[in-house]
């Protein structure tokens, strides 16, 4: 199994190979658009992140002792963004999502190129996701 | 006539490239540029005569005095107002409106009412909603249509006895629909309410005579006239602003201080307690001058040509719909492409260089009433080209395939 720090490098060097940043952003757009969809009764107010400009809902469960997200926003350059965070932090233990950094975003500089009302949402998806991480991580205890 | 090349030499910031591009600047509702002369003052100020006003017997005193008082004598004349001390600088038409409704905390009664409209920017609603809350009055709210233009019959009907205020832009930010406040007025008037013009959208676009309107309180923001961030006007007659209590208080606002009892400066320092936005102030005058060299007429003609050109060549654009059509209009497209999120197509042009705003323009009853998360707005200055249109609809084409 890859861990997290191994996807992170992955994708760090996936986007290296990208010439412009409109090309990194037809490839957010294709990731975006490949996301699983959510399941219909978890897009609810309830999982709704607050702070992002678009809607974003993310749930979690956890399946044996890995965390497995699903998620989506009605914007889809932020679906791409989230399909990137996925790929790292789905079907992690709770354990290592919560001892992750998110290096890669600042490698890959993604945030840099967002505008700070979508970089705080950026950082509101992360700490959702570690929150899930938390709760699960509690409920293993 | 616009002499394009000329104007657009006047502001250097149009020369910038954004990820390789050249800027398309297209925000200018949000924020108008800054023209040299407006910046060569702000640095003159600083370099040669930087002091505080007002009190300093000494010469760069004077000189800052001076040019803050024919700043304003400016303001007074480009809005042709009675008395300069009806013009009170403020940090903007936020701070403007919001001096006016902390004045009526102890004039308004219980079940008084304020009508506003439903176009109204957040800024021209919450302080309003908070005078209620003080004082128990109550919010009315004039209607539009589906084409964005206030429904004036509607709002007759709800203008009554109880009307105490009217706060309605002239200009609406979102969607640029020039409101008839010419009738608002008359019928307010009639009603005997006051009335507070919200010229924050209009006075870049529009020239205003405050006399002839018979206007009573009008609000404006200088950096959407070609001035500096952090400083605005609040215009009132000189008979409802010595009515109206001080909102803050300090240096400046006062004739006499004892422990005992304050007695307030005469206008306009009354309002203008402690040190104001000097540089600002007096950039904003040369800014209204810069305007006027150019000429309201010209502006108005040539920013309805790029309005008329921008309208039809983004309708070509399938699935492309404006809101806000009404026959009176500033030069602001505010549009959305089905099935496409405002904030996707927003980060694309942005990548191309392409300055819009997204979203719901802090005005989201209009957004409710077209029941829309937002929309993107394209807002045009005189500075802006029919070429900068076409690289922004093609751009819009451009997302379009990678969106969609």
């Amino acid at each position: 199994m890859k861990t997290i720090a191994n996807i992170q490098k992955e994708i760090v060097d996936e986007f290296a190979l990208f010439e412009d940043w409109m090309q990194r952003y037809e490839y957010m757009i294709e990731l975006g658009k490949s996301l699983p969809i959510i399941d219909e009764k978890h897009r609810t107010d309830s999982n709704i992140i607050k702070g992002c400009q678009s809607k974003v809902w993310v749930y979690a469960e956890l399946k044996k002792d890995k965390l497995i997200y699903t998620a989506d926003s009605d914007a889809i350059i932020t679906k791409g963004i989230i399909a990137l965070l996925l790929r790292v932090f789905s079907e992690q233990h709770p354990s290592d999502i919560l001892a992750a950094d998110t290096a890669f975003i600042d490698e890959i500089g993604l945030k840099e190129h967002l505008s700070p009302t979508r970089a705080n949402g950026l950082v509101s998806m992360i700490k959702q996701l570690k929150m899930y991480a938390i709760a699960y991580q509690t409920q293993i205890n | 006539m616009i002499d394009i090349k000329k104007i657009r030499n006047d502001f250097p910031i149009l020369k910038r490239k954004i990820n390789g591009n050249q800027l398309v600047y297209f925000d200018n509702a949000a924020t108008s540029q800054t023209p040299q002369v407006v910046i060569d003052e702000i640095l003159n100020y600083y370099s040669n005569y930087n002091s505080n006003i007002h009190r300093g017997v000494h010469k760069l005193s004077q000189e800052a005095t001076d040019a803050y008082e024919k700043a304003r004598q400016i303001l007074q004349l480009n809005f042709n107002a009675r008395h300069s001390h009806e013009i009170i600088f403020t940090s903007g038409s936020t701070h403007s409106i919001n001096i006016v409704a902390a004045g009526y905390s102890n004039i308004l009664k219980k079940d008084d009412e304020i009508i506003l409209s439903v176009m109204e920017h957040h800024s021209n609603i919450v302080p309003w909603q908070m005078l209620c809350e003080r004082t128990g009055a109550i919010l009315r709210v004039a209607p539009m249509d589906q084409n964005g233009g206030l429904i004036l019959e509607e709002f007759e009907s709800i203008c009554c006895d109880k009307t105490q205020l009217v706060a309605i832009s002239h200009v609406s930010n979102a969607l640029g629909t020039i409101n008839p406040i010419e009738s608002i007025l008359s019928i307010a008037h009639s009603n005997n309410a006051v009335v507070l013009i919200d010229g924050a959208q209009a006075a870049p676009h529009i020239k205003i005579d405050l006399q002839e309107l018979d206007i009573d309180y009008y609000v404006v923001s200088g950096h959407k006239l070609m001035g500096p961030t952090g400083v605005g006007m609040l215009y009132g007659k000189e008979k409802l602003l010595n009515m109206l209590p001080p909102s803050q208080g300090g240096g400046e606002m006062i004739d006499e201080v004892t422990f005992e009892k304050t007695i307030y400066a005469k206008l306009p320092h009354k309002f203008e307690a402690g040190t104001p936005n000097i540089a600002g102030g007096i950039a904003l005058g040369t800014a209204i001058n810069y305007i006027n060299e150019i000429g309201y007429d010209s502006i108005a003609k040539y920013e309805k040509s790029l309005l008329d050109y921008a309208t039809s060549e983004l309708l070509e654009i399938e699935g492309l719909k404006i809101y806000g059509q009404s026959k009176q209009k500033t030069a602001i497209v505010s549009f959305s492409i089905k099935s496409i999120h405002a904030y996707d197509l927003g980060v694309i042009l942005d990548k191309l260089g392409i300055a819009v705003r997204t979203g719901h323009h802090c005005a989201q009853p209009i957004m409710d009433y077209f029941q829309i998360p937002g929309t993107i707005r394209a807002s045009f200055s005189f500075y802006n080209t029919k070429e900068e249109i076409d690289i922004m609809v093609n751009a819009i084409k451009r997302a379009k395939l990678m969106l969609v």
